[in-house]
């Protein structure tokens, strides 16, 4: 008679993930994360991927990531690196065309954002969404490190995109997010903007595409905060981020 | 539609409405409480905004969750995978 190993969790859909960690002068900070994603996925008993896109660090960050494909296998952690300068959205259509799952999840590979990724997982699975957002504003989540300043700016930031955009979600500039693979691939074809306003975009053209949003409340810890204060420049590029997003869509 | 349209159409509605009423454009012949009480409205409304919006941020900023407990959890997590890695073999 054969026996039937059955495994713990069991795995009826398939699905798999592509965890898509753009990196620039990461060096330090990309194993630990690999190893906290590794874990923690591990744990789950989901199928996943790493996807390692640098851009051309000079600090060695890519030399890392190989060390990390030795140890952990090719098929855990693929590096796919950008050949030259990037925009936001190209290191991610350059990491969606390497990815074999059907939900990417787009995070910081700087370590702020806490590694609770099975939160978005079960989150879609609730609602079938079509892309879930990790919210620093709504819920449990929240951030650590921040000044009163910084927090004023956050909160007010956000007030002013919400009344401009009404976007039908808490928290724009997060970059922490669950997309169905097909559904990253169409937004992403559409979105011009860069960096924090790229995320912001991303949102606003979801929701004209009509696709469903879930919210999952996350904790984001500001390492870097200390180093570089959120300063004029950032938030005039802000505005005028906000406002073009505001006239044009 | 864009938002600034969105927004544009209804400030051009609102707009249209209080300067009939205040300036009496289509001679209506509206009694002239109504026209004392409409008069001051733009302001009054604004004003009223930049106090919900102050106090909703306000709000916001002191209700926004501080992560003790994540930042904590982060550093031992740290110190766990930089001995497993080390024991791995990954060289820094």
């Amino acid at each position: 008679m054969a026996s039937r190993k059955t495994s713990q969790r069991s795995q009826p859909d398939g699905d798999k993930y592509s965890v898509l960690l753009p990196t620039y002068n990461e060096r330090e900070n990309l194993p630990l994360i690999v190893w906290l994603l590794v874990k923690y996925f591990g744990e789950s008993g989901y199928k996943y991927e790493i996807i390692v896109i640098d851009d051309g660090s000079p600090d060695g960050t890519l030399e890392v990531a190989e060390q990390l494909q030795q140890i952990y296998g090719e098929d855990k952690i693929v590096s796919s690196p950008l050949v030259s300068g990037l925009a936001q959205g190209t290191a991610y259509i350059h990491g969606i065309k390497h990815a074999t799952g059907n939900f990417i999840i787009i995070m910081d590979a700087d370590l702020s954002h806490h590694v609770m990724f099975v939160l978005f997982v079960r989150k879609q699975k609730e609602g079938n969404y079509d892309l879930v957002s990790g919210t620093r504003y709504r819920g449990n989540g929240g951030v650590y490190g921040w000044d009163l300043r910084r927090k004023i700016i956050s909160r007010g930031a956000n007030f002013v995109t919400q009344v401009l955009l009404r976007p039908g979600a808490s928290d724009l500039t997060g970059s922490f997010r669950l997309y169905k693979k097909e559904v990253l691939e169409s937004l992403v074809e559409q979105c011009v903007s860069k960096g924090y306003v790229f995320q912001m975009e991303m949102i606003v053209r979801a929701r004209q595409l009509n696709f469903t949003i879930g919210e999952v409340p996350i904790s984001f810890v500001d390492r870097v905060y200390g180093e570089s204060k959120l300063g004029g420049n950032e938030i005039v590029s802000f505005l005028k981020g906000l406002l073009t997003l505001f006239a044009t869509t | 539609m864009t938002k600034l349209l969105e927004w544009v159409g209804g400030v051009l509605v609102l707009g249209a409405a209080w300067a009939l009423v205040t300036f009496d454009l289509l001679d209506l012949s509206l009694p002239q409480t109504y026209k004392e009480v409409a008069w001051p409205m733009p302001l009054y409304l604004l004003v009223t905004f930049g106090c919900y919006s102050l106090a909703t941020v306000g709000y916001r900023v002191a209700t926004f969750n501080d992560c003790e407990e994540a930042a904590k959890e982060l550093q031992e997590q740290i110190k766990e995978a930089k001995e497993d890695l080390r024991k791995k073999g990954l060289k820094i």
